[in-house]
């Protein structure tokens, strides 16, 4: 059997990891909530940004805060880059194509990063203690983190309901002409909303460069289970999103440490398509 | 009229192609028109949902599990592909039908049934990475060699038999999508793409339509990764499962046309044209760049051709043509 | 120069037209109503004026500037606030989430809290339910808020696309009532009902639009004692 220490230690890294899973599906869920479009590649933007924090901070020696704030300033442009080259001409399209043309950037980004930088694998080298708690193992590179998500968190919350702004984005998504009514230029919310989906990519991309290394299919790891979370959530559904995050991320951290990580990943997804016959609404969601 | 006449006249030179002297490139372009004709037919297969709303980024998942069913029952217990093909088909109707149920009855549609699909895609996916011991893993697996020539092995040294077997297969598939065209389905599920409340209300059975549909077209892409598998022979997670495949199939048959019997095949055969032009073009220099243009032309074409290369020609010719007053 | 003045207006969905020369002028200070039966286009007008909708021919000037084929939230911006037909609040945002979004434009930022306390005057039950989710307010509150949320912008020209829409016949003397509160703060209304008793009764002069086009119009005492109004419209 395994040591109970070992389930529990399980347990709190699931935590650990679902903050910024967390980041991700809210991130995605976001855009997908003003803007009515999936983007496919969101975790190929994060893929970028931690390019850009390893070569800063690894490469050319930046302190770690200005490579994190620099991944944020570029998650933003980049999101904002996204909506206004692809999504903006492709608003009024049918679902498949824009499903499509977030489907290409995919490609492309994966494909652009594989001929810039090769498929090798590279990470960022930090040594930083590691505390015990209850004969658990807690290092820094993964609780630092675990903390900055939660905060951003907690800020995202605030941003979306104490300002203006946040207030109004909140509102293009239960009704964007009732909005335009009130002053708002639909498109200059849109570009605002991927302003700050790119942002938390960017943050997230930070947070996850300590931890995991990188390389151009990175999205196909991040991916995959970002779709599964917001799914499991109830697409749209930031609060349902928040909730799926932890509980895909203990999932693949419990049975990752019973089976292996693989078979972490398959049973959540396994749970996944069970909950999607149960509920395809989200977890959250009501009956019927 | 003139559109049959064209057709058969195609079908009739697709079938002498074999015949005709290629200054030794033979083998290559016969090797580049089977992919053609089976992914073509792929690609028809999935239209069939994908022209009534339903997008599915996970065909994937019924390519890899037709595949790897087939290829493994043939690697350990030496089941002619027939019978695996018949098991193929079998679990991936089931798979469809589990999927397509929920999503049918809760009226999950656009982009979150494209997102569900994905995920499915992915979860075929990684379950074949996972249980590496008996599926290879990220590596793939190699079709058992029968030991010459078979037919209940479906394994052939002659390309030219792979050649007319995807000829037929194509065939097959333009054939099962006329029917679906001509049948009461098509109206049906056009009056569900339109409204599906008024549709029900009419007592159009939605669920079972929809379901029918996904279930077929997970059917027909299951027995077109059974074709592939046995032309090439391996097979392997990444190309015949997960996102890339998935929407390398939609991206062919949109940029074809998603409504029109030939859109699949046109887009299909551009598509592979493609990506072996700039394959070659760029060879093993520049590692990347090829896919790299691609995925851009792919971004390009989606956002000035929306309605794909022959909806947009259609188009133009409709413009063309004098439109009739009504009175 | 009139506050709001339309020229020639003709506007439709697709193939089908549902405005056809359109000509209608709201003076500062006025009340116009608009009335008609069901499906006579007037929907479609407020829309038209407000930007939703665009103009296949024909002008819009409000305040002499030239508004046709501008944006709604242009629109907005110059002064036109559009309280829609079933009132669209944001029903997830509470009461004062709503105003505050109808204070959105920068020139009602700025004095955001001062329009909060007069729309608060005006409707003492939204203070009271300021932190409740707006899906959740009775009809007639949801109609108090979609109003004062147009009072938040700070407009010259109030638009109100059938105000007494599903509401009780108690809640809507109650809202004609409110809206002659509205009136007497100053604002200019322009509205848009199908209740044409209790209109006619409100405003100082109407128009009656019928298929589209423009039949009728003068002083709301004069049209109130057409017979066909009274006999065709009266109770419905």
């Amino acid at each position: 059997m395994i040591d109970p220490i070992f389930l529990a230690e399980a347990a709190v890294n699931g935590i650990l990891l679902g903050g910024i899973l967390a980041l991700l599906a809210l991130g995605l869920n976001l855009i997908f909530g003003v803007i009515d479009i999936v983007w496919i590649a969101y975790v190929d933007l994060v893929m970028l940004c931690m390019y850009l924090v390893y070569f800063l901070v690894q490469v050319y020696g930046w302190p770690v805060w200005a490579g994190g704030l620099a991944s944020l300033a570029f998650g933003a442009l980049l999101g904002v880059a996204v909506h206004l080259l692809i999504i903006s001409p492709i608003l009024g399209s049918a679902p498949v194509n824009q499903l499509l043309a977030t489907g290409g950037l995919l490609f492309f980004l994966q494909s652009f990063a594989t001929f810039l930088w090769t498929t090798d694998h590279r990470s960022v080298r930090l040594s930083l203690p590691s505390f015990e708690v209850a004969g658990i193992f807690l290092p820094l590179t993964r609780v630092i983190p675990f903390a900055i998500s939660i905060l951003a968190l907690i800020a995202l919350y605030v941003f979306l309901t104490r300002t203006f702004v946040g207030t109004a984005i909140r509102a293009v998504s239960q009704d964007r002409e009732a909005m335009s009514l009130m002053g708002a230029n639909p498109q200059w919310i849109y570009v605002v909303t991927s302003a700050v989906g790119g942002l938390m990519a960017g943050l997230a991309g930070t947070l996850l460069i300590f931890q995991y290394s990188v390389h151009p299919f990175f999205g196909g790891q991040f991916g995959p289970l970002t779709f599964m979370i917001c799914v499991l959530g109830g697409l749209g559904n930031m609060v349902g999103a928040f909730v799926a995050s932890f509980i895909m991320s203990e999932i693949i951290s419990i049975a990752g440490v019973v089976w292996s990580t693989e078979m972490g990943y398959v049973i959540a997804f396994v749970v996944f398509i069970v909950m999607i016959f149960a509920r395809p609404g989200g977890i959250l969601a009501r009956r019927g | 009229m003139v559109g049959r006449a064209l057709g058969g006249a195609l079908v009739v030179l697709l079938a002498v192609v074999p015949a005709l002297p290629m200054a030794g490139m033979k083998q290559y372009v016969l090797h580049v028109m089977i992919q053609i004709l089976i992914w073509a037919f792929i690609g028809g297969a999935w239209s069939l949902m994908g022209r009534f709303g339903l997008v599915s980024l996970g065909h994937g998942a019924f390519l890899g599990l037709g595949a790897y069913a087939t290829v493994l029952l043939w690697n350990f217990y030496g089941l002619s592909p027939w019978l695996g093909g018949v098991v193929a088909v079998l679990l991936t109707a089931g798979l469809a039908a589990v999927v397509a149920y929920p999503c049918s009855r809760f009226q999950v549609v656009g982009h979150y049934f494209g997102l569900v699909t994905l995920a499915v895609g992915e979860v075929i996916r990684l379950l074949i990475v996972a249980e590496r011991n008996w599926t290879g893993g990220s590596l793939g697996v190699s079709l058992k060699p029968a030991g010459g020539d078979s037919v209940v092995a479906v394994q052939f040294a002659d390309k030219r038999v792979f050649y007319y077997a995807a000829l037929a297969l194509w065939l097959a598939g333009l054939w099962v999508w006329v029917r679906v065209d001509r049948s009461m389905a098509r109206s049906a599920m056009e009056a569900i793409g339109e409204d599906e409340t008024a549709a029900a209300s009419i007592g159009i059975h939605v669920t079972r339509f929809k379901i029918g549909i996904t279930v077929l077209s997970a059917a027909l892409t299951a027995v077109g990764g059974v074709a592939y598998a046995q032309y090439i022979a391996y097979v392997n997670p990444d190309t015949l499962a997960g996102i890339g495949v998935s929407l390398r199939i939609v991206f062919a048959v949109v940029l074809g046309g998603m409504y029109a019997m030939a859109g699949p095949t046109v887009g299909t055969a551009l598509t592979i044209a493609l990506s072996e032009y700039l394959r070659i073009a760029f060879g093993l220099r520049l590692i990347g760049m090829a896919e790299t243009i691609y995925g851009f032309l792919l971004i390009v074409f989606i956002i000035f051709l929306p309605a794909g290369i022959y909806g947009s020609l259609r188009e133009l010719i409709r413009r063309r043509r004098p439109t009739p007053v009504v009175a | 120069m009139s506050l709001l003045a339309l020229a020639g207006v003709t506007a439709g969905y697709g193939a089908f037209t549902a405005l056809w020369d359109v000509a209608l002028r709201v003076e500062r200070g006025e009340a116009v109503a608009v009335v008609g039966p069901n499906g006579s286009g007037k929907t479609t007008l407020l829309r038209v004026i407000s930007g939703m909708l665009p103009v296949r021919g024909g002008t819009l000037t409000f305040d002499g500037a030239a508004l046709t084929g501008r944006p709604a939230h242009e629109v907005v911006a110059h002064g036109i606030a559009h309280v829609p037909e079933g009132r669209r609040l944001f029903p997830n945002l509470t009461v004062a989430d709503n105003l505050k979004m109808g204070a959105y434009l920068p020139r009602a930022r700025t004095r955001y809290r001062e329009t909060l306390e007069r729309v608060f005057g005006l409707f003492p039950v939204l203070a009271e339910r300021q932190l409740q989710r707006a899906g959740s307010l009775s009809g007639g509150e949801q109609q108090m808020l979609a109003l004062g949320r147009a009072l938040m912008s700070r407009p010259r020209l109030i638009l109100l696309d059938e105000p007494s829409m599903g509401l009780a016949p108690v809640m809507v003397l109650r809202l004609f009532d409110l809206i002659r509160r509205v009136r007497e703060e100053g604002y200019t209304i322009l509205v848009v009902e199908q209740n044409v008793r209790q209109v006619l009764k409100l405003v100082d002069r109407a128009y009656l639009l019928e298929v589209g086009r423009i039949k009728m119009e003068g002083r709301a005492a004069e049209l109130a004692e057409q017979d066909f109004v009274r006999k065709a419209y009266v109770g419905l």
